[in-house]
């Protein structure tokens, strides 16, 4: 499997900053840069993990398995991850969701039609002093109100969202 | 040793070697305390936490198999606390559960049921949604129900620490973790069967037992599993006179509760429709069916015939038959046909180590000590295909005692995950010895191991490099069938009589009664040999006692139905030299015990064997035959006994190009092996594709667990 | 970047560069007393720096609250194995967000810590484990380590004392668990985040099955003050036995939420009234919880006269934990957030366990039922019931993080679970699991 050089630059120094027979330790950051640039866990990164770790397929998908962030079906080109969890959820946090659920017109973990927005709600992302807060791919907003919301979907929609973080 | 811990459980005074797990202690006391995830030799999980127990001046419930026994400490099994606990812990176990034991395989002997019944769950107060997951098919033998998994991790630790196959796998998290198989929705292993007989409970059930009868419904028989020479004790579940299952859950016998696939699923070769169970005779060019009279009546007057012209005769005899068939039928050559031509076919050369080994006693190794030695060096054997019992002993060894294992091996081989290897090509082994030497002499003790390569004189040269490291050594010669050692010792060979005692005229060997052409009989029991070399009979009377019509079978004037090792009573004697105990399981109709065969033969030839019966040969046996001089009823009572190797030159003519290896896997077992449909379909599953990751890449999986008995964490390397 | 304007009742210190320009870059640190601890370090002993950190009573910023200084005392300096630092910046708990900040202001700082506990065990490498929710600060971090390699801060012979330290950030992908010591040392060997056993502990056999340093974010970042102005001056900061400032992570239905440095035993109620700006619209407080969402919840009587240090809060049987705070007015619906809080722990116990594994998630569906109107008398005894069969008997805190929350609510807040009830539509008998299952999502 071929990623970009960035990638591969990352990777040869994630391979490098563990104890000398230690490249198991890659997995996880490894699986999740990697979803970063090809937008899923496919199988044949799975078996390109499992080749530059030198661990078996199976303990890649072990891994897979337990950490939530890890997909193996294609997210949207945005995902919009809306937390509930108890800060946000008492200032609005789940209403925002349901808002967002139907203002996109698809569940928990689903994608648009047109591929370019995935949601999900989550766990407590962090933010729980600047609450509601969404994150998009892996920019945060805070203090998110229903029309704010709608206000970056429509930037999202018209290219005119500028991504922060990568 | 260090002194003893002293404590008390519930009231009783206790004593425990320092480091004992309460778990084990309470055991030793008697007390039982419950567990799903602790297991004997497998790292500490702490999972389920069923095992907790009160310890006085502790706040908190204690793991009691994690918990090592301290000086002073007071215990409470049985308190209300515990007793609370263990329901609760019961309670949730059973919420997602599916309850469905009257249709479950386990039913009757699973561990959760027999705990819920003696700690109790009482009424469950789960009154919610089950989460309800298809069962999945993951390979012909394993079927995994995730509704039923508890998540004792046993399975994952068997296969990947016992076996070093680490097929299992854990994922996803929470409550919808699930135990998962390496080829995503298939397996790619050794499918022998472990993780399901190491189940608990009915989550992991086998393809040939499914549905077929209820534990209780079958009567169980230890007997020794007929497919390599490694003597693994199986006991067969029979109902009906029919084989339904096979395992060794008891843990009796040499190989504890270890069986490859074909030990624990490979017996339904013996009521394969293609069984024999009629005579056949040639008539008018054709093998007709007729009855034993009438075919023992044709065997006898053309043996009679051929020997009162002095005739020559040849006889191949078996790897898998019992000792005494194997005594009996070279003593009917010997006496009865007047011939030494009788071979068989040597995985091993056997006389080319006793020979070496003369003059000193307790040089061959045992299977027990093959888990006890402090170093072991394997040569040109792949174990994990050829041995398993041994390959699981060795890696147990490791595991547990950490000893050191080398291999000089052509080839990748499992053990390279843990092993020191040398690779060096056939023929090149002494030079990677050499290159050894150093680290092998430095060791306090070394067994050597030795497959089909090592034979003749380089035998002899290998017992000269163990003697020149200064160190004690011990040997094992790697046979491969399941009798192939007693053949040997029961003197099926030319040159030598039972005990390795010098025959004055040795007779023709195995290739030379094949290829002779020129012989007037030949008798071949329980071999195919026409399945590797083309047999050289012209005007030959060929007479062949099988369970098959095998492809040599089919070139004979005379076939003999003949019973299965599990048809049969009698002892066999394993590669590592223990004698262990055959009992009758099933019954095929129509076929006879060889013993029987070849005394209703001599019956019909007027000729006296004497009592045939299997325990009377067994005596002759031990008085005669060196080595075998052991006690008949510690093997009546099915176990072990090693014999002791002769101690003496052994003059036999050395014929290394007659080893040659089975070149069995773990999924073939010679022409048996072809009527194993649970084989077959192995072989035919995406599973058989599979490439041992371990040896392709030499990937360490399957955990380095340190000692398992002490607190010690998991040491889980890369 | 921060969020939330500061308070003038604060007390700044590890959070003194966050208003600063530039405040994460290191001419911003170096100009402002940075890397000077470090410098006093390596003229110390080990034993006067764990000395100097018991004389700060720092205690952990994690969760347990443990004594820093003793933590950093069981590690074995002559093991003959490598050893290493980890920062545990994996925070997860529900109402934390400060190591965020402290990672996204001032790397530096929680760099420094981290290099002065490398130096009191020998230590040649560490690793800063960052939640993947965080993945936006891995390239803010990794610049400052790169900084700090420019600048001889890091790498080979560090100021020229001949030692050695390397530093690397390493990414989590979403798993709470992976926050507990034991659990984040499996995953940053690259396996499922599920705890070991202990002991040992992380201190004799952690990372790589090595003697380790882990701490809080938080923790490491105070270490570097302590070492420069003295651990009795960061303790006379805070009240007995609870050294220093603190950052709070204050969120609800107040006027002013956000994140707020402040000496441990502050009182109370002046959070409330005057860092925070009271109530939000003039409502009346129902309820606390004071150190993230595992701690069990406090009520409005129960908080009047706190001093917000772990002892205080302590007795009253919850926790100052992780310096999450979370306020409840008395509109609050105390059975949903019961319910949220229960829905969190069982997608986040790792399933090793049978207690937690079953127990959140029977505790889960219980409390979907209810509060979707199917609740019954009985179910209030049930849900206590369960969550005591699962205190103490889970392999790792995360069972006690989620029964005892849910203890709290049902005992301190039955009239409201008993409410529930009055308002039911249905009884469970008139119903079906389906039909549950259906209107309970
Ligand atoms: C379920 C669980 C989750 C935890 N999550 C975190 C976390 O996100 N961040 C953290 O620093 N400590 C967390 N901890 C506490 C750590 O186990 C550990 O005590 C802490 O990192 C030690 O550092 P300290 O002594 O500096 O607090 C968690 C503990 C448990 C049981
Ligand atoms: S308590 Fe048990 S299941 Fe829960 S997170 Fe800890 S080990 Fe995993
Ligand atoms: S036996 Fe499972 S926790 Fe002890």
């Amino acid at each position: 499997m071929t990623f970009s050089p960035e990638l591969e630059e990352r990777f040869s120094k994630l391979l490098n900053s563990y104890p000398p027979g230690r490249t198991r330790s890659a997995v996880v950051p490894m699986l999740l840069y990697a979803q970063d640039e090809i937008g899923r866990v496919s199988q044949e990164l799975v078996e390109e993990v499992a080749r530059r770790c030198g661990v078996t397929p199976l303990q890649v998908d072990e891994v897979i398995g337990y950490y939530s962030m890890l997909h193996r079906k294609p997210l949207g080109k945005f995902h919009v991850q809306v937390c509930t969890n108890i800060c946000c959820q008492v200032v609005g946090g789940e209403d925002l969701y349901h808002h967002a659920s139907s203002m996109l017109g698809v569940g928990n973990k689903q994608v648009t039609n047109d591929g370019l927005i995935s949601l999900e709600e989550v766990e407590c992302m962090g933010a729980c002093s600047w609450a509601p807060a969404i994150q998009i791919n892996y920019d945060f907003h805070h203090r998110v109100t229903p029309e704010r919301f709608d206000q970056l979907i429509a930037a999202l929609r018209d290219g005119s969202y500028k991504q922060r973080a990568s | 040793m260090a002194d003893p811990v002293k404590l008390t459980i519930d009231g009783q005074a206790v004593q425990a070697a320092p480091g004992t797990l309460v778990i084990n202690a309470a055991k030793e006391a008697g007390i039982p305390i419950p567990a799903f995830c602790y297991y004997d030799g497998l790292a500490l999980q702490a999972a389920c936490r069923m095992c907790l127990v009160e310890v006085e001046k502790t706040p908190k419930l204690q793991v009691a198999c994690t918990l090592p026994v301290a000086e002073g400490m007071v215990v409470h099994t049985d308190s209300p606390a515990v007793q609370q606990a263990r329901k609760g812990t019961l309670e949730f176990l059973l919420t997602n559960h599916p309850l469905d034991c009257p249709v479950c395989d386990k039913g009757g002997e699973c561990e959760l049921q027999d705990m819920v019944f003696r700690y109790g769950a009482g009424e469950s107060r789960y009154r919610e949604e089950k989460i309800h997951v298809d069962e999945k098919q993951w390979s012909p033998i394993v079927f995994y129900d995730a509704p039923r998994c508890i998540l004792c991790y046993r399975c994952v630790r068997i296969c990947g620490e016992g076996l070093g196959v680490s097929a299992l796998g854990v994922g996803n998290r929470g409550a919808a973790a699930e135990i998962v198989p390496n080829g995503g929705d298939h397996l790619e292993c050794d499918e022998c069967g472990a993780c399901i007989d190491i189940c608990p409970v009915g989550a992991l059930t086998s393809g040939t037992y499914r549905y077929k009868t209820r534990p209780w419904e079958m009567e169980h028989v230890g007997t020794i599993c007929t497919h390599c020479s490694n003597g693994c004790k199986t006991t067969l579940g029979i109902r009906n006179g029919n084989i339904i299952r096979a395992n060794n859950r008891d843990r009796s016998g040499i190989n504890g509760e270890f069986l490859c696939i074909k030990g624990r699923y490979a017996f339904d070769f013996n009521e394969h429709p293609d069984r024999l169970t009629m005579p056949l005779v040639r008539q008018n060019g054709e093998l007709k069916p007729v009855s034993w009279a009438i075919a023992l009546a044709t065997v006898a007057k053309k043996f009679l015939e051929l020997r009162a012209k002095k005739g020559r005769f040849g006889v191949l005899g078996s790897t898998r038959t019992s000792n005494e068939e194997n005594f009996v039928l070279q003593k009917f050559a010997r006496r009865i046909l007047n011939t030494n031509n009788i071979d068989h076919h040597r995985t091993g050369d056997l006389p080319a180590l006793l020979d070496a080994l003369s003059g000193r006693t307790d040089a061959l190794a045992t299977m027990g000590e093959l888990y006890t030695a402090k170093a072991a060096l394997v040569i040109d054997s792949d174990l994990a295909q050829e041995q398993p019992l041994i390959a699981f002993q060795l890696r147990a060894n490791w595991r547990h005692h950490k000893a050191h294992v080398y291999v000089v091996s052509p080839g990748p081989v499992r053990e390279d995950s843990y092993a020191e290897t040398v690779r060096a090509g056939l023929g090149q082994e002494f030079e990677a010895l050499e290159t050894l030497r150093e680290k092998l002499a430095k060791e306090p003790e070394l067994t050597i191991l030795f497959g089909a390569a090592i034979k003749g004189d380089a035998v002899r040269r290998l017992v000269a490099f163990g003697d020149s490291l200064g160190i004690p050594v011990k040997y094992v010669c790697l046979v491969d069938y399941s009798n192939s050692r007693g053949a040997s010792d029961m003197g099926l060979l030319p040159d030598l009589a039972p005990g390795y005692e010098a025959v004055p005229e040795p007779g023709l060997n195995y290739d030379q009664i094949l290829s002779d052409g020129a012989l007037d009989a030949v008798w071949i029991v329980g071999t195919n040999p026409a399945a590797r070399q083309p047999l050289a009979f012209s005007n030959t009377f060929v007479v062949v006692q099988d369970l098959f019509l095998t492809e040599t079978a089919r070139q004979a004037d005379v076939v003999l139905p003949a019973a299965s090792a599990y048809e049969k009573t009698g002892t066999v004697t394993s590669v590592t030299g223990e004698i262990q105990k055959l009992s009758r399981a099933a019954k095929t109709m129509g076929a006879k015990p060889d013993l029987d065969i070849f005394q209703l033969l001599a019956k019909e030839m007027r000729e006296d064997l004497g009592t045939v019966k299997p325990e009377s040969v067994f005596r002759e046996i031990s008085e005669s035959v060196k080595g075998y001089n052991v006690s008949f009823p510690v093997i009546e009572t099915g176990q072990a006994i090693p014999t002791y190797p002769i101690n003496g030159r052994v003059a036999f003519r050395p014929e290394p190009e007659l080893i040659r290896p089975a070149e069995n896997t773990l999924f073939t077992s010679g022409t048996l092996g072809r009527y194993s449909e649970m084989l077959n379909s192995v072989l035919e599953s995406p599973g058989a594709l599979y490439r041992d990751p371990i040896r392709d890449t030499g990937i360490r999986v399957g955990s380095v667990t340190q000692e398992t008995q002490t607190t010690a964490p998991v040491d889980k390397p890369q | 970047m921060i969020y939330n304007e500061p308070s003038p009742l604060e007390t700044k210190i590890i959070s003194q560069r966050w208003t600063m320009e530039n405040s994460a870059a290191i001419d911003t640190y170096l100009a402002t007393d940075g890397y000077v601890a470090i410098r006093k370090a390596l003229e110390m002993t080990p034993e006067a720096i764990i000395e100097e950190l018991k004389a700060s009573s720092l205690r952990g910023r994690g969760g347990a609250g443990f004594p820093t200084g003793l933590k950093w005392s069981f590690v074995p300096r002559n093991s003959g194995k490598p050893s290493y630092i980890i920062c545990n910046s994996d925070e997860s708990e529900p109402g934390t967000c400060k190591d965020r900040l402290l990672m996204e202001n001032d790397p530096h700082q929680m760099i420094e810590g981290m290099l002065i506990a490398g130096w009191t065990i020998k230590s040649n490498k560490g690793y800063v484990f960052i939640r993947g929710e965080y993945r936006y600060l891995i390239p803010i971090v990794d610049k400052a380590i790169a900084e700090a390699y420019e600048r001889g801060y890091l790498g080979k012979n560090i100021l020229g004392s001949g030692w050695d330290f390397d530093l690397y950030t390493h990414t989590g992908a979403g798993a709470y668990e992976c926050g507990e010591e034991s659990a984040l040392l499996e995953s940053l060997e690259g396996k499922r985040g599920i705890p070991r056993l202990k002991p040992p502990f992380p201190a004799v056999v952690g990372a790589f099955q090595c003697p380790t340093i882990l701490n809080n974010c938080e923790t490491f970042s105070a270490v570097p003050v302590i070492l420069r102005n003295g651990g009795a001056w960061f303790a006379g900061l805070g009240t007995p036995k609870n050294g220093g400032t603190r950052l709070l992570c204050i969120s609800g239905h107040i006027n002013n939420p956000g994140v707020y440095e402040l000496p441990l035993g502050f009182p109370f109620e002046q959070l409330l009234n005057e860092v925070c700006g009271g109530m939000r619209n003039g409502k009346k407080l129902k309820a606390v919880i004071p150190g993230g969402s595992s701690a069990p919840v406090l009520t409005a009587e129960e908080v009047q006269g706190l001093l917000l240090d772990y002892d205080s809060i302590a007795k009253l049987k919850s926790m100052a934990g992780s310096g999450g705070i979370v306020i409840l007015d008395e509109d609050t619906d105390i059975v949903a957030v019961a319910l949220r809080t229960i829905k969190f722990y069982a997608h986040e116990s790792c399933g090793w366990c049978i207690p937690c594994r079953e127990g959140t998630t029977w505790l889960k569906k219980i409390l979907t039922r209810f509060h979707a109107g199917f609740g019954q008398q009985s179910d209030i005894e049930l849900i206590g019931e369960l969550a005591n069969n699962m205190l103490g008997r889970t392999f790792c805190a995360l069972g006690d993080a989620a029964a005892m929350p849910t203890t709290g609510f049902i005992t301190k807040f039955r009239s409201e679970f008993e409410a529930y009830l009055a308002k039911n539509h249905l009884t469970l008998e008139d119903t079906t699991p389906e039909l549950v299952a259906i209107e309970a999502h």
